[in-house]
């Protein structure tokens, strides 16, 4: 195929660009003095975790472990299994809402709601696309971190509020866990934004962008950048409890951990929570370390690689790949690992994680200062 | 009411009555917690319950409470003929009702003290060990489960699922087999059976190193069993432990060997032992390896059986089963090597009836079990787990 023809082939990809204007008219759209576009276009992520949790996360997770195990997987529903995941939800809106006697009923409902608005308010500086973005914060980064920080409250509220002893245990271990894994986590973005030299998320994109495609992203910026990008991830999975970080949800020791009482739709949010921050944290580590929206491929002389598979719509193409490949590395880590014990956790984390944490945040500053 | 036991102190204190933990007084700065685990709870493999006393994640005190599966099996014994019994040790360890049977089977042959064929022998052993390879792969896979590692557990019921298939094949029941009879055998084994079980031992050869590869070189693993539960020997052969938990802690005792029955001094194989190299001799790991190593030699095992068989040439697998079982009065104590431990059987016989005055199980769970107590003081929640695991109980055994 010629160079002319992959011109005109892309370039109906590029016509996302006209995106923007689509979305700033919709922000003016206005029903009877009400900010309706501005809804809309808060929904349009929702709607998207919606989506992607209960469909694409579910289904993937059953059918990428049923491979890892020699099975099929769901197979009934339709064709491979494919609406599993919508009859599923199908069956918990039309369980029963139990509220055990003894619970606590504030903050039993309160409970998995809290979570998932403090899994849901991360994507609102979460940058989709060079085009999108929900609010472009100066200090988005900042937010994002602080904002995951809520789910703890909810996790506490949904664990106490159970009246149930198992769920006592896995709040209480969870909020250990995630508020100590915040410490190295932070620390790592923080190499992150020092490396770009702004919080704004967009902006840190912007930044890694180049025609030498993935050769800008941040991972490949400096030699040491590799270790908070391993740091954060690491980190990552025990902030959003995957295995073998899971132990506030540890099954074979704590029953379901803080969400044992929940049942029906209650379930299904702190289900899509969990499913929502995964992509989150995936999504961010993207953002920060590789290069989020930019598209990874050089240019390589005529062949313009780069410039072709850039633009609003592959933008968003190419941060949803880059979080389901870590989303797809969190399954592959959890069908295979075993789960770590409550104090190898935190051995883990405040002598291990924190300390080279530490260090690369130091060794990031003396790069950045000394080496051009 | 007698108070046995107290723990704690000030205002808060808890008090063991008959079997029972009762809070005593009650205090808002109430800081042990009594958690029942159990009985319907994921990793307590079955109906335990364990009825917990905890500082935190910290386990005082762990006591065992029992009976959510009995079946009065002892006592449906004393009513029933002697051939009716088979069925009911199918469910006493469901997970290797072969073994169970062999047990029994043995127990009233020296009893009524009859000579059966060498096929016979030769079959009872082979369908034995493959349901101990069937055994340990569930204790194995339940066991990953139980530390977080879900994968495992498949792969080994992927694997389980071919023996169940062959035992099938022989015995018509997929678990429950009801296939060693008194004095013989219900069937003789299919005509390819031979070549189909050859088969399988050079497909699962690779597996094992396989299962071992993923499960028991995982650095997690290892660190979440090195060093957890060790019981030391001597504490081990005073609490009567038998079976991989006591080769677990260093003692070399196989009824296979050290008590030899049916045709197991003509065949070679090792008596699994932790060397103490990769693990503290006596832990959660070395009852791991235990099995692991148990599972091999079990292959060797099904090869020299089929080797040594006898051809099945004018074979009739009931020839020696008597028409009418009535022992002469007396008493009778067997004991067989099961997957988890030394499973005896006690048949006393008035010599009138041909039903047993007395039938008593010693079940080999049930007494490793009972050093529950000794194993889970001072751990935490997770090793706890990672104990009842490896002790590897099957509830119908413990309760029967």
């Amino acid at each position: 195929m010629s160079t002319t023809a992959l011109t005109q082939f892309s370039i109906p990809l590029l016509m996302g660009n006209s995106l923007n204007a689509w979305s700033e008219a919709l922000v003016g759209f206005n029903l009877l003095g009400l900010p309706l576009g501005l809804v809309i276009l808060a929904a349009i992520p929702l709607v998207f975790i919606a989506l992607y949790s209960l469909t694409y996360g579910v289904y993937g997770e059953r059918k990428i472990s049923a491979f890892m195990q020699d099975r099929l997987g769901p197979m009934e529903v339709g064709k491979w299994g494919l609406l599993q995941t919508i009859a599923d939800i199908l069956k918990l809106i039309q369980k029963e809402d139990i509220l055990p006697t003894s619970a606590d009923r504030f903050l039993f409902v309160i409970g998995p709601g809290i979570l998932f608005v403090g899994s849901f308010m991360a994507y609102a500086v979460l940058p989709f696309s060079p085009a999108f973005i929900g609010a472009s914060l100066n200090v988005g980064l900042y937010y994002a971190i602080g904002i995951v920080a809520i789910e703890v409250v909810g996790i506490l509220a949904a664990g106490w509020g159970s009246n149930n002893k198992w769920s006592l245990y896995g709040a209480v271990r969870s909020v250990a866990q995630i508020v100590s894994y915040e410490i190295p986590a932070s620390l790592a973005l923080l190499c992150g934004a020092m490396m770009a030299g702004t919080l704004d998320m967009q902006q840190i994109n912007l930044l890694q962008s180049g025609s030498y495609g993935f050769a800008h992203f941040y991972l490949f910026h400096s030699p040491i950048a590799w270790l908070p990008f391993l740091i954060y991830f690491i980190a990552s999975l025990a902030e959003v409890n995957r295995a073998p970080f899971d132990i506030p949800e540890a099954e074979s020791e704590l029953v379901a951990g803080y969400f044992t009482e929940y049942s029906g739709m209650k379930f299904a949010v702190i289900f899509l929570a969990e499913y929502g921050s995964m992509f989150m944290v995936s999504s961010i580590i993207s953002v920060v370390f590789l290069g989020g929206w930019n598209s990874p491929l050089p240019n390589l002389g005529s062949f313009a690689l780069n410039t072709w598979t850039n633009g609003p719509v592959w933008g968003a193409f190419w941060l949803i790949m880059k979080g389901f490949f870590f989303i797809f590395v969190q399954m592959w880590l959890r069908w295979t690992l075993p789960r770590l014990r409550v104090d190898q956790l935190m051995y883990l984390c405040w002598k291990v994680l924190t300390p080279f944490a530490f260090v690369s945040f130091v060794l990031t500053a003396i790069w950045e200062i000394y080496v051009p | 009411m007698q108070e046995l036991d107290t723990v704690g102190q000030g205002s808060v204190r808890v008090t063991r009555k008959s079997d029972k933990l009762v809070i005593v007084e009650k205090d808002l700065a109430t800081e042990q917690m009594v958690l029942a685990m159990g009985p319907q709870h994921p990793s307590t493999h079955g109906v335990l319950k364990l009825e917990c006393l905890t500082d935190g994640e910290v386990i005082t005190e762990a006591v065992p409470c029992l009976g959510y599966l009995h079946r009065c099996f002892e006592k449906c014994c004393e009513n029933v003929d002697y051939p009716a019994i088979v069925p009911y040790t199918d469910r006493l360890d469901y997970l290797s009702a072969m073994n169970s049977e062999f047990a029994y089977a043995m127990a009233v042959e020296k009893l009524l003290d009859i000579e059966i064929p060498r096929r016979v022998e030769f079959i009872r052993v082979l369908v034995s060990e493959l349901n101990r390879i069937a055994s340990h792969l569930v204790a194995i896979g339940t066991y990953g489960i139980d530390l977080g590692a879900f994968t495992p557990f498949l792969f080994c019921f992927r694997d389980r699922e071919i023996i169940l298939g062959l035992l099938e094949w022989a015995s018509g029941a997929r678990m429950l087999y009801n296939y060693i009879w008194i004095g013989g055998l219900a069937y003789d084994v299919p005509a390819d059976f031979l070549k189909r079980v050859r088969e399988f031992v050079n497909y699962f050869r690779p597996k094992t190193v396989e299962l071992n590869n993923l499960l028991t070189s995982n650095e997690i693993f290892l660190k979440r069993t090195h060093g957890i539960g060790i019981m030391p020997p001597e504490v081990a052969i005073n609490y009567g432990w038998s079976g991989p938990m006591l080769r677990g802690s260093g003692v070399k005792w196989d009824l296979r060997r050290n008590d030899p029955y049916s045709i197991y001094p003509e065949l070679d194989f090792k008596v699994a032992v932790p060397d103490g190299k990769n693990s503290v001799i006596g832990d959660c790991l070395s009852r791991h390896l235990v099995r692991a190593i148990e599972m091999e030699e079990s292959l060797k095992i099904i090869e020299q059986c089929i080797d040594k068989m006898p051809s099945s040439e004018g074979f009739n697998s009931r020839s020696a089963i008597p028409k009418r079982i009535r022992p002469k009065a007396g008493e009778v104590y067997s004991r067989a090597e099961n997957p988890r431990g030394e499973l005896g059987f006690y048949i006393e016989s008035d010599g009138k009836s041909t039903k047993p005055v007395r039938c008593k199980a010693r079940s080999s769970c049930f007494v490793n079990l009972s050093a529950m107590k000794d194993l889970s003081k001072g751990q935490l929640i997770p090793d706890l787990v990672a104990i009842i695991g490896s002790i590897d109980i099957v509830l119908g055994e413990v309760d029967r």
